[in-house]
C-alpha cells in the first residue's frame, strides 16, 4: 500500500476551520495578554462567528460531501448551521453581562462555547455514524464542562455530574445502536443502510434494534419525555448563559440528526414511526407543561417549557414531509432567538453570584424599573405560548398546519391544547412584570452593551419573523425529503 | 477465523488461552476480595489479547493490552483504592422469591445463550474491504490518514477538550480578575 495525500475540499471545511482557529487562539490569548478581560475574549469569538458564517454563506447551495462522503452539506446543514451560529451568537452577547463573573473569565469558557459549536456542526452535517458519534461525544464533553464552570456553587457541580452520567449513559445506548447498524448492514452511512442486504427477519429485527437504540440516544440528547429527568437540575445549575445554549442549540442539533434517521426513506418506511412520534409527541407536550405550572422557579419553568417546545418539534417531525422539516427549521430559529433572549434577561436579574434571584417572587413589579429589560421578557413570554403576531405563533402554524395536512389532527388538537395550557405560567411572569408591586427595592445595575444588544436583535428577529415569516421560510426553502 | 488444519501448536495456544480467559473471569467475580477481582481481571484481558492474536489480529491484540489492561485497569484499581473497601457487606435477601426469581432469569439468559451459539446464524456481514485491515497497524494508519482524515481529526479535538475540561475543573485557585 501507498500513501497517496487524500483531497481535502477546504470550502467545505472552511466555517469548521474559522471556528478552529478562534477557539484554539482563545485558549492562547490571556496567556500573552494578561490583561485580556472578558470583553476582548466575547470580541474575538464573536469576529471567528462571523467570519464562519461568511464561510458558510460562501458554500453553495448544490449539496456537496468531501473527505470521501463523510461530510455532507446539503440545504439541510447549512441551515441549521445558520441556527447554531445564532445561537453561539446570542449566547456570547449575554455572557459578557457582569453576572457570574469570576468564573466567565477563562479563556476557557469561550473556547469551550465554540468546541462544542464545532461538534453540533460535525454531528448536522454527515451521514456518517462515525463521524457522527465522534461530533456528538466532542460538543457533550464541552457542555459537560460548561454545565460545571461554576465549580465553587455545589448545584453547578451536581448540574455538570448529572449531565455527565446521564450524557454517558445515553452514549452507551447510541453506540450500541450504531453497532447493532453497522453489524447488520456492514456499512457506516445512514443513508445507504438498506442498500444491498437481503431482508430477511434477522437481519431485520437487528436493524430495527439498533434503530431504536440511536433513537434512545437521540431523544437523551433533545430531551424529550420519558428521557427528560436530568434537564431541570442541569438547566438550574448551570450558568445562565450556558442553560441558553444548551437549551436551544442542543436541541437543533439533536432534531437535525433526528431528521436525517426518519427521512432516509427505506429505514422509515420499514418502521412504525409515526405512531411511535405521535406518542412521544403527547407524552413530551404534556408533561413538560403540566411541570412546568408548577415551578417557582424561573430558570426550571424555563427547563420544563423547553422540555414542552421539544414536543410541539416532534409534531413537525411526526408529520414527515418537506414542509414538516421546514417547520422545525423555523422552529429551530425563532425557538433559538426567543428563548436565548429570554434568559439573558434572566442573567441580567442576578444581582451577584451567590443570588441569581431566579423565583417569580423576584420579578414583580420589574416593568417599571427596568423598563427595557421587562419588555422583551414579556415579549419573549408571549411569544414562547405563541401568541401572535410573534413568531412563536408562526412557527406552531407551520408545525401544526405540516401535521394537519398528513391528516394527524387528533394530535395537533392536543398540542393545540398543550399550547393553551402553557399560556397560564408564561402570563404568570408578565403578570409580575407589570402588575405586582415589587416586594422590596430592588436596585438593579445597568444592563451592559453586549446584554443590549443580544436582547435588541433576540427582540428583533422575534418580532420580525413573526410579522415577515418569508423571510426566513425563503432561506428554508431548498429543504426537501427524501434528502440527497 | 483461520481455518485451524487439525491439532497444531496455534490450536493448542488457543484453547490454553481461551480456557485462562473463562477461568480467570469465573475466578474474577467469585473473589471476595475487589483488588485480586481486578487482578484477575486483568489476566482475563491479557488471555483475550493472546486470543486475537492467534486469530490474525496483532492490532487489535496490541491495542487491548494497551486500553484494557492499561488504562482502564489503573481506573478501575484507582477507584478501588479510593473506595477503600475494608469487608464485605452482606445485603439480605429479600425473601426466598427473590432467589427464584434471580434462578428463573439466570436460567432463561443460559437458555438464550446456548440457543444463540447452537444457531449460530452468520447474520453481522463481515465488513467489505477492510480485510488488509487484520494484517497490522500500517494498514489502519493509512486508513486513518487518508479515508478517515476527517474521523481521526475530530477524535484529536475530542481528546483536545477532555483535556481543557478536566484542567478547568480540576484547576484549583481561579484566576483574578485579569
Amino acid at each position: 500500500m501507498t500513501f497517496t495525500q487524500p483531497t481535502i475540499d477546504l470550502t467545505a471545511v472552511s466555517p469548521l476551520l474559522a471556528l478552529l482557529a478562534t477557539a484554539i487562539f482563545l485558549l492562547l490569548l490571556p496567556l500573552f495578554f494578561r490583561s485580556a478581560g472578558r470583553a476582548l475574549l466575547a470580541f474575538v469569538a464573536v469576529i471567528g462567528l462571523l467570519i464562519s458564517g461568511v464561510c458558510l454563506f460562501r458554500i453553495p447551495v448544490v449539496p456537496i460531501s468531501g473527505f470521501d462522503r463523510l461530510l455532507l452539506l446539503d440545504p439541510l446543514a447549512i441551515a441549521v448551521h445558520g441556527a447554531l451560529l445564532l445561537a453561539a451568537l446570542l449566547t456570547l452577547l449575554i455572557s459578557l453581562n457582569r453576572v457570574e463573573d469570576e468564573y466567565l473569565n477563562y479563556g476557557e469558557y469561550f473556547s469551550l462555547l465554540l468546541f462544542s459549536l464545532i461538534g453540533m456542526m460535525i454531528v448536522t452535517s454527515t451521514w456518517n455514524l462515525l463521524v457522527l458519534f465522534l461530533g456528538l461525544e466532542l460538543f457533550s464533553i464541552a457542555l459537560y464542562t460548561l454545565a460545571g464552570i461554576r465549580k465553587m456553587r455545589a448545584d453547578s457541580v451536581e448540574a455538570s455530574l448529572k449531565y455527565l452520567l446521564l450524557g454517558a449513559f445515553a452514549s452507551g445506548f447510541l453506540l450500541y445502536g450504531m453497532a447493532l447498524l453497522y453489524g447488520a448492514s456492514g456499512t457506516l452511512q445512514l443513508n445507504e443502510m438498506m442498500l444491498g442486504i437481503e431482508a430477511d427477519a434477522s437481519t431485520l429485527a437487528l436493524i430495527y434494534a439498533g434503530v431504536i437504540l440511536l433513537f434512545i440516544g437521540l431523544a437523551f440528547k433533545a430531551a424529550l419525555v420519558p428521557f427528560h429527568m436530568w434537564t431541570p437540575d442541569v438547566y438550574e445549575g448551570s450558568a445562565t448563559p450556558v442553560s441558553a445554549f444548551m437549551s436551544t442549540a442542543t436541541k437543533a442539533a439533536a432534531f437535525i440528526v433526528l431528521i436525517r434517521l426518519l427521512a432516509h426513506s427505506e429505514l422509515a418506511i420499514r418502521f412504525p414511526w409515526p405512531q411511535l412520534l405521535i406518542v412521544l409527541a403527547v407524552l413530551t407536550m404534556t408533561v413538560g407543561n403540566l411541570l412546568a405550572i408548577h415551578q417557582k422557579n424561573v430558570k426550571r419553568m424555563l427547563a420544563y417549557s423547553s422540555i414542552s417546545h421539544a414536543g410541539y418539534l416532534l409534531v413537525g417531525l411526526t408529520a414527515a414531509s418537506s414542509s414538516g422539516d421546514q417547520a422545525v427549521l423555523f422552529y429551530l430559529f425563532v425557538y433559538t432567538a426567543m428563548n436565548i433572549g429570554a434568559f439573558g434577561v434572566l442573567s441580567h436579574m442576578g444581582v451577584s453570584n451567590a443570588d441569581e434571584r431566579v423565583d417569580f417572587e423576584s420579578y414583580r413589579g420589574m416593568g417599571y424599573r427596568s423598563p427595557f429589560a421587562a419588555l422583551c421578557l414579556a415579549v419573549f413570554m408571549f411569544s414562547l405560548s405563541g401568541l401572535p403576531p410573534f413568531s412563536g405563533f408562526i412557527g406552531k402554524l407551520y408545525l401544526f398546519s405540516a401535521a394537519v395536512e398528513k391528516g394527524y389532527v387528533a394530535l395537533v388538537v392536543i398540542a393545540v391544547l398543550n399550547s393553551v395550557a402553557s399560556v397560564y405560567y408564561y402570563m404568570r411572569l408578565v403578570v409580575n412584570l407589570y402588575m405586582r408591586d415589587p416586594a422590596e427595592e430592588l436596585s438593579l445595575p445597568r444592563a451592559n452593551a453586549g446584554l443590549k444588544a443580544a436582547l435588541f436583535i433576540a427582540l428583533l428577529l422575534t418580532v420580525l419573523w413573526g410579522i415577515y415569516p418569508s423571510l426566513l421560510t425563503d432561506l428554508l426553502a431548498g429543504i426537501s425529503r427524501p434528502l440527497p | 477465523m483461520p481455518a485451524f488444519e487439525g491439532i497444531n501448536m496455534s490450536w493448542f495456544f488457543f484453547i490454553l488461552f481461551a480456557a485462562l480467559a473463562v477461568g480467570s473471569a469465573i475466578a474474577m467475580i467469585s473473589q471476595k476480595n475487589p483488588v485480586y477481582s481486578a487482578v484477575f481481571l486483568i489476566i482475563t484481558f491479557f488471555a483475550v489479547a493472546g486470543c486475537y492474536y492467534l486469530l490474525q489480529a496483532p492490532f487489535l491484540s496490541i491495542v487491548q493490552i494497551i486500553v484494557y489492561a492499561g488504562a482502564i485497569m489503573v481506573l478501575f484499581l484507582f477507584v478501588i483504592m479510593l473506595l477503600n473497601l475494608r469487608k464485605e457487606i452482606r445485603l439480605p435477601l429479600h425473601g426466598p422469591w427473590q432467589v427464584a426469581f434471580a434462578a428463573l432469569f439466570a436460567a432463561i439468559l443460559l437458555l438464550q445463550l446456548v440457543m444463540f451459539i447452537l444457531a449460530a446464524v452468520p447474520t453481522f456481514h463481515s465488513a467489505p474491504g477492510h480485510g488488509a485491515l487484520s494484517g497490522g497497524g500500517e494498514p489502519l494508519g493509512l486508513l486513518l490518514f487518508t479515508k478517515y482524515i476527517y474521523p481521526f481529526e475530530i477524535a484529536s479535538l475530542v481528546l483536545l477538550v477532555a483535556i481543557i475540561g478536566a484542567v478547568v475543573l480540576g484547576r484549583k485557585k481561579l484566576p483574578k480578575e485579569f
